[in-house]
């Protein structure tokens, strides 16, 4: 299935000069590494040219060791992303300690629910590997632990095992142990092989977390659908999916698809239950928001079962209108004019922010570094401010991230995949953009160089920022950034030199 | 619509709470497969109860919610205590991710690490192309001056020999043969963050001070922090030490690195223990540790290996600041000054101005081992009585020291150590056992929600709490410090316990 086409005009070209300029900056850049790295790093590294087919980068391959890069790994992908926000399932990060206390809360994945009785998310649950568990192995204990978590929270609807390294290393069979604790516990229990170790970030870990769903979960929709015993459905019946509930994102959108007529059985995996993931081959379209993370089984549940997926992108009032046309292409009369008449409901609200805010942030300039899938879908966000996008790139995108890309950005963008410390640093030094959008990692480097910061995968704690009513904070967050009186505070009265800000 | 008003827009913590999100709420619980209102609240009550606390402690194989995290964190957070010293961790990469955002959440800092990437095949062949290649860009990169080695489970797992790699490495020219490149295996699945600490520095100090013992002592006292996440307290001690006229070397001084100022210059290291000075503590007079149980090994090996003589001091609270400054003076024969006399007395008056708020309130508390017996020092001197004290990276000699503090007191009668236990036990402890307070980092907040004990938030990590790290909870001004936080905690407490007009606002006074 294609990705929707795009409406979007971007703002004014840069001047064809801009690019030689800016392909001898990376030049300059990347000078610094040896000779083996620097190989390695330039492919990575281009200026988007109209016309092209993709962003000429070289992406999802293994990070120069030493580089310090920001991607995390194929555990991070799976609990941290995933299966993480699934609320009702204990997912047990199993191994040692850390890995489980560092993704604890970490996301800001909201969810509704009692935490500690019947919802799970916000809380830790380890086998926390001593070296005994190293050498003897860790399967009896994981048994043990099950049966243990399964008595002191019994309202649990599932448990899924969330390999780190060790396990993968010392050759535990999880799938034994899922399998023997499903029948113990009467429950769904999901082994995932997503040791740290695997792939190059956390991309693989959202695929193996996809691939366990197919494996592991979907088998019970069809003993269901064998049975004759699946849910009643409505030929509106869609799933979002590949939304994780940043600040109640999932939310924010799931009212606009409600507002249109449809009917949203599904969310995924934000807010989300086991129920819900079970349920989904029966819906009659997936709505896919996080293509990188969960294009796998949306693709899956074609083939397997026929429902189609389409790709949305609800930031910013001109990709909501598109995206809401678009789904609503997808049904009959009824769902698209309540589509109109959704988009022209929400016309004054989305008019007020942009006349409110527009006028403090036209012209300014923004540099993006995101995981996989905000570094394109956020740009005509920015656009319908009238802000400008002149660098951007993922942590961990694919290929055919990078050709998406292409309809949102304009001719002389710089790109960057998989960018180092050393590397952001130094473009940002020389482009100088007015406001760096990247994750938490990168905010305080850039706020000692005066220069205003968002973080993009968290949305800084606030949120929502996807519909609507997402795109409201938004613009309101984009200007509490930029237009701080703190960053004039930077520079002493009596210094002559100037900082950037 | 939600956001009706420009100038009032409402983000995730109002706009759900709209009708129209409310009803959106309402509506997917027929999708969700939930359990009744009636069997949640019937669950959440027995999980109150002392039946659910016997089956919770009886547990054997699950963690929930431990208040630990694993070794290469501490040894991170000492490497970069060192001049230009980036941190390199050999493993798979996620990791350096996790800690780097796990630091840079608590002190709201830039923190520089790198990570050799391991991945798949070097699962199968080893690590060691990996710390060649590794070694070399972030020399290249990131010019530090020294680059500290620790791993990950992964490596360890493999058995990855990082003295022969980082040899390896050297004759690789990855860097210079003279370059300093120490390192620490540090293990996720052997103690915590604290051991890493331990580790660390102990690598990190014989690499640097190997060949350099000369005769005579150069007259300085050596201190070393321990996995100390407040730089005030490394200010406060920098400050004491001026004070007493006290030569010495801060050993892992990251308080500049973790607290730069903005200038609108990034500096990728600032400030540290120079590297020359760290590696002529091996002629210092002795040294002395702020924590016990982060410092174990590596107070073993100054004392075997410098023949030096080494002692733990923590100055918390007004007695322990005062047998910290005694020391000092009986190791250096400076006397204490007269200013500093007059800081403790000022604590100590904020200290009996207070004690009527604090006298025999019931205190629950957990952390890790060393803020832990600091806090329960502080706690004794003002009449306050600890009663759950929870460590989740406890050991036998901790248990044993901390029992005998809590003996020596009789406002340490009541309480109970448990040592190896997590918060979900301690939720039990709160429910069944209720306190006044609950001491402990952040992730306290999910049990002030759930048994509505109020949280004074103190130790690692504080996420959601502005620049509690800046100020100290040492020394004389410490005291004052955690008086304040705890006595205020109480007071607004009690306030919002007095609020209800015409209700129990009787004792909703102006006065405390």
């Amino acid at each position: 299935m294609t990705p929707p086409t795009d409406t979007l005009t971007p703002p004014a070209a840069t001047p064809v000069n801009a690019i030689p300029e800016t392909k001898a900056l990376i030049k300059e850049v990347i000078e610094v590494y040896p000779d083996k790295a620097k190989k390695k790093r330039e492919k990575h590294l281009n200026v988007f040219e109209e016309g092209k087919s993709d962003c000429g980068v070289k992406s999802n391959v293994k990070s120069v060791p030493g580089s310090m890069t920001t991607r995390g790994c194929a555990y991070a992908g799976s609990k941290g992303v995933v299966w993480g926000p699934i609320k009702d399932m204990i997912h047990i990060s199993h191994g040692p300690v850390g890995c489980g206390y560092y993704s604890w809360s970490g996301r800001r994945n909201y969810y509704i629910g009692t935490t500690g009785i019947d919802s799970f998310g916000t809380m830790q649950f380890t086998s926390d590997f001593q070296e005994r568990d190293i050498v003897f192995g860790g399967d009896k204990k994981l048994l043990k632990l099950i049966t243990e978590l399964d008595e002191l929270f019994p309202l649990n609807r599932g448990v899924s095992i969330q390999s780190e390294c060790p396990i993968g290393l010392i050759g535990d069979d999880i799938e034994a142990v899922a399998k023997k604790a499903a029948k113990e516990i009467g429950k769904t229990v999901v082994p995932v092989r997503c040791e740290g170790f695997r792939g190059v970030s956390q991309s693989l870990g959202h695929h193996i977390a996809n691939d366990a769903v197919r494996d592991w979960v979907f088998p019970q929709f069809d003993k269901n659908k064998k049975e004759g015993n699946i849910p009643d459905s409505t030929a509106y019946d869609v799933a979002i999916i590949g939304d994780y509930n940043i600040g109640g994102d999932a939310w924010s959108s799931r009212i606009l698809l409600e507002e249109i007529g449809l009917r949203v059985v599904a969310q995924w995996s934000g807010d989300g239950t086991l129920n819900e993931i079970i349920n989904t081959p029966s819906v009659k379209l997936n709505l896919v928001h996080c293509y990188r993370s969960m294009n796998y089984i949306s693709r899956h549940m074609e083939e397997a079962y026929g429902i189609p997926w389409l790709e949305y992108n609800f930031f910013g009032p001109t990709q909501i209108a598109a995206s809401l046309r678009e789904i609503a292409s997808k049904f009959d009369e009824t769902i698209q004019a309540k589509a109109e008449e959704v988009i022209a409901k929400y016309q004054a609200q989305t008019d007020a922010v942009i006349a409110k805010y527009a006028p403090r942030l036209t012209g300014k300039t923004v540099a993006l570094m995101v995981g996989g899938l905000r570094p394109r879908h956020v740009v005509p966000a920015f656009h319908d401010l009238g802000m400008k996008l002149i660098g951007t790139g993922y942590e961990f995108g694919h290929n055919d991230d990078y050709k998406r890309t292409t309809h949102y950005i304009e001719n002389g963008t710089l790109i960057y995949d998989d960018v180092s410390a050393y590397e952001f640093e130094a473009f940002v030094k020389e482009l100088k953009p007015d406001l760096i959008a990247s994750g938490i990692k990168e905010k305080y480097v850039f706020q000692k160089m005066a220069l205003p910061f968002r973080q993009m995968h968290s949305w800084d704690y606030s949120g929502p920022y996807h519909g609507y009513d997402g795109f409201a904070i938004f613009a309101r967050d984009m200007d509490l950034a930029l237009n701080s009186p703190t960053w004039s505070l930077i520079g002493t009265p009596w210094q002559t030199t100037e900082v950037a800000a | 619509m939600a956001q009706n008003n420009v100038n009032d827009i409402q983000d995730h913590a109002r706009l759900f709470h709209q009708d129209e999100y409310q009803e959106l709420f309402k509506a997917k619980k027929e999708f969700e497969g939930g359990h009744s209102p009636e069997k949640v609240a019937e669950i959440a009550d027995w999980t109150k109860s002392w039946e659910y606390r016997e089956k919770n402690f009886a547990r054997e194989a699950l963690t929930v919610n431990p208040a630990k995290a694993c070794q290469p964190l501490g040894a991170i957070l000492a490497a970069v205590g060192f001049e230009a010293t980036l941190p390199f961790v050999h493993g798979s990469q996620g990791c350096v991710a996790y800690f780097r955002s796990h630091f840079t959440r608590h002190f709201k800092e830039p923190f520089s690490a790198v990570s050799s990437s391991m991945t798949e095949d070097a699962a199968v062949f080893g690590g060691q192309l990996n710390m060649i290649e590794g070694l070399a860009t972030s020399y290249n990169l990131y010019k530090p001056k020294m680059i500290a080695v620790c791993t990950t489970c992964m490596a360890e797992v493999i058995g990855d020999d990082l003295q022969a790699f980082i040899s390896n490495a050297k004759a690789a020219n990855s860097v210079p043969q003279t370059f300093p490149v120490p390192y620490a295996h540090t293990p996720s699945f052997v103690g915590s963050h604290i051991t890493g600490y331990d580790n660390m520095i102990k690598g990190i100090l014989s690499n640097l001070t190997a060949g350099k013992k000369q005769e005579a002592t150069n007259g300085k006292i050596n201190f070393i922090p321990g996995f100390e996440t407040y730089i005030g307290n490394l200010r406060e001690i920098k400050r004491y030490a001026d004070l007493m006229d006290v030569n010495y070397t801060l050993l892992a001084d990251n308080s500049e690195y973790l607290d730069s100022p903005n200038t609108g210059e990034y500096q990728m290291y600032p400030g540290g223990t120079k590297l020359e000075d760290a590696a002529d503590s091996i002629n210092a007079e002795a040294t002395i540790a702020f924590q016990s149980y982060a410092t174990t090994k590596t107070r073993e090996y100054i004392e075997s290996e410098w023949n030096q003589k080494t002692y733990v001091s923590r100055p918390v609270g007004i007695r322990g600041t005062d047998e910290f400054l005694m020391k000092l003076s009986a190791l250096t024969g400076k006397p204490i000054p007269k200013e500093l006399e007059e800081e403790r007395g000022r604590a100590v008056d904020a200290l009996t101005d207070s004690q009527a708020w604090l006298h025999g309130k019931r205190i629950a508390l957990y952390g890790d081992p060393d803020l832990v017996i600091g806090l329960v020092q502080f706690l004794l001197e003002v009449g306050a009585e600890p009663i759950h004290i929870v460590v989740s990276n406890s050991n036998a000699n901790f248990e044993g020291e901390l029992r005998a503090l809590l003996d020596s007191s009789p406002f340490g009668q009541n309480a109970t150590i448990w040592g190896g236990k997590d918060l979900w036990h301690l939720r039990s402890l709160l429910f069944t056992e209720p306190v006044d307070l609950l001491i402990g980092n952040s992730y306290g907040k999910y049990l002030w929600r759930d048994t509505k004990t109020p949280l004074v938030r103190i130790g690692y990590p504080i996420f959601d709490r502005h620049h509690l790290h800046r100020y100290s909870t040492y020394g004389y001004q410490g005291a004052i410090n955690l008086l304040n936080w705890i006595v205020n905690t109480l007071l607004d407490e009690l306030d919002r316990n007095t609020i209800i007009p015409s209700k129990t606002d009787i004792s909703y006074d102006l006065i405390r």
